[in-house]
């Protein structure tokens, strides 16, 4: 018993350092700007723009049965342009950037740990390093930086979709006006919701891409490995983004 | 010259090799050969720092490898062309953009990088393929294009990991054939690792023997097809016992 938690110790130890030192080799990367800089752009487009399309539909039905839950919940008992405020409110603090983010850690993280996975086990990313090119600065650098800036505005266009379609609802649907529906979304509206929703979609996207790359490039044992990888990189995801979710609500709210 | 000096190297308590000692001089093919999992190319990726030793080093130019820092590394890493046993292009760039990517960290133009590109091409026999995609080429082709990736940056060494591994016997001599014209065009210095008998007789200078994560007989394609040491004979007749 002793000799397994010690075991286990020394494995979690061994598995800190590793990630410490590739923390570190990733800082050195970031120099390498001539290497990253032309390659990030290429990224930001397949991470972040083939990314709205999902991304647009998961928040335009949220907006929708935000609108039509706010209603059920408050007829009756409190002024109905309330409907607003909810819906404004909840897109930007919690469902649009959660959701989004969701939704990536399944594509982007997917997506990221299979490719960087495939050239590991294939000797790809061997070959980058006899032709001199340091992988994390040609490979990794882009994602995270990809990650970092564009989740955040796929999750704005998220926030937005969700507020024109609960307004559509609540116009269609609800019997609700467009000035109720503004009122309402004035209500309650705080500068701050809005930086909190980027802090948090930038997080989100930072470490989305960085599991699915860390994964990615640890993979081992050919197609098998790849598969691993890919399953892992999108638990972790998803499981880090409840985490920092919980975790920015403590510390900025 | 590169040298390898009393190379250890473990995985997971498996020890790969164990005293690895081997002198390639300049100008010439070295091929090492042994059976699967004998640790030869283990030994292939110490040159270039991809694997860092237990014990012992490689020397290259009177460099010690693995004391390298990242500057160095990569100095070293651009005179010296790998050529993968699965070829490891990059399957979504072109040929072309494979062949160029290397030149490209080198800072050259693009006018000189498309010539490089071009020429090397020619020497592998597979003008007019920049275009296509890896996908779209047989195993043979695409091993060509790996070696042609190496070439193009006129390298001082380079190092061949089972070059002719899962090629039919036709594609292998072309294989050959195209290794020993780099060396005669290039003037490079080699070393070929393989398990392949008559690639290893027609591309190398000397073969040594890795048996057991060390070398076993070193010598000229006529002392290893004279040895009397019963590994060695064993190996290259290809008897099972």
């Amino acid at each position: 018993m002793i000799d397994r938690i010690g075991r286990s110790a020394v494995a979690a130890v061994r598995a800190a350092g590793r990630f410490g030192q590739f923390l570190a080799d990733l800082v050195h990367a970031v120099r390498d700007v001539a290497t990253w800089g032309r390659l990030s752009l290429v990224q930001m487009r397949r991470l972040g723009v083939d990314s709205l399309p999902v991304a647009l539909f998961i928040s335009a039905f949220t907006g929708i049965v935000l609108a039509l839950q706010a209603s059920y919940t408050f007829t009756g008992t409190v002024p109905l342009y309330v409907v607003g405020a909810v819906v404004g409110k909840t897109m930007m603090l919690e469902l649009g950037p959660v959701l989004t983010g969701l939704a990536l850690a399944g594509r982007v993280g997917a997506s990221v740990a299979a490719e960087l996975g495939t050239m590991k086990v294939t000797e790809q990313v061997d070959a980058l390093e006899t032709l001199a090119y340091d992988p994390l600065a040609y490979l990794v650098v882009p994602r995270l930086i990809a990650g970092t800036v564009m989740v955040p505005a796929v999750v704005v266009l998220g926030i937005v979709t969700g507020i024109v379609t609960g307004w559509l609802t609540s116009m269609s649907l609800l019997d609700l006006s467009t000035p109720e529906f503004v009122k309402g979304l004035k209500f309650l509206y705080q500068f701050k919701d809005v930086w909190f929703a980027l802090v948090k979609s930038a997080s989100f996207g930072l470490t989305i891409t960085l599991v699915g790359c860390r994964l990615g490039l640890r993979t081992r044992g050919g197609a098998e490995g790849v598969g691993r990888s890919t399953t892992q990189a999108v638990v972790i995801s998803a499981m880090s983004i409840l985490v920092l979710d919980a975790f920015w609500a403590v510390v900025l709210l | 010259m590169i040298q390898f000096r009393d190379l250890h190297k473990a995985f997971d308590g498996h020890v790969v090799l164990d005293g690895f000692t081997l002198e390639v001089k300049d100008g010439e093919t070295m091929v090492i050969m042994g059976r699967s999992g004998s640790g030869k190319s283990v030994a292939l990726k110490h040159v270039v720092g991809l694997l860092q030793p237990d014990a012992g080093d490689v020397i290259v130019d009177g460099r010690p490898v693995s004391q390298l820092d990242r500057e160095g590394l990569m100095a070293l890493r651009r005179e010296i062309g790998f050529v993968f046993q699965f070829s490891a292009l990059f399957d979504s760039m072109t040929v072309g953009e494979n062949v160029a990517l290397g030149l490209r960290r080198r800072g050259l133009s693009e006018e000189a990088i498309a010539q490089r590109v071009r020429e090397a091409l020619e020497l592998v026999d597979l003008v007019g393929t920049d275009d296509q995609l890896p996908a779209q080429l047989s195993g043979g082709m695409r091993k060509r294009v790996g070696i042609a990736r190496a070439i193009a940056l006129r390298p001082r060494y380079i190092l061949y990991d089972e070059p002719t591994t899962g090629l039919d016997p036709v594609t292998s001599a072309v294989m050959d054939r195209l290794m020993v014209r780099t060396r005669e065009r290039l003037g490079v210095t080699g070393i070929v690792v393989t398990h392949d008998m008559r690639s290893a007789y027609t591309v190398g200078d000397r073969i040594a023997m890795l048996s057991e994560g060390r070398v076993r007989q070193v010598g000229s394609v006529a002392e290893i097809q004279a040895t009397t040491d019963p590994v060695v004979r064993q190996f290259i007749e290809g008897r099972p016992e």
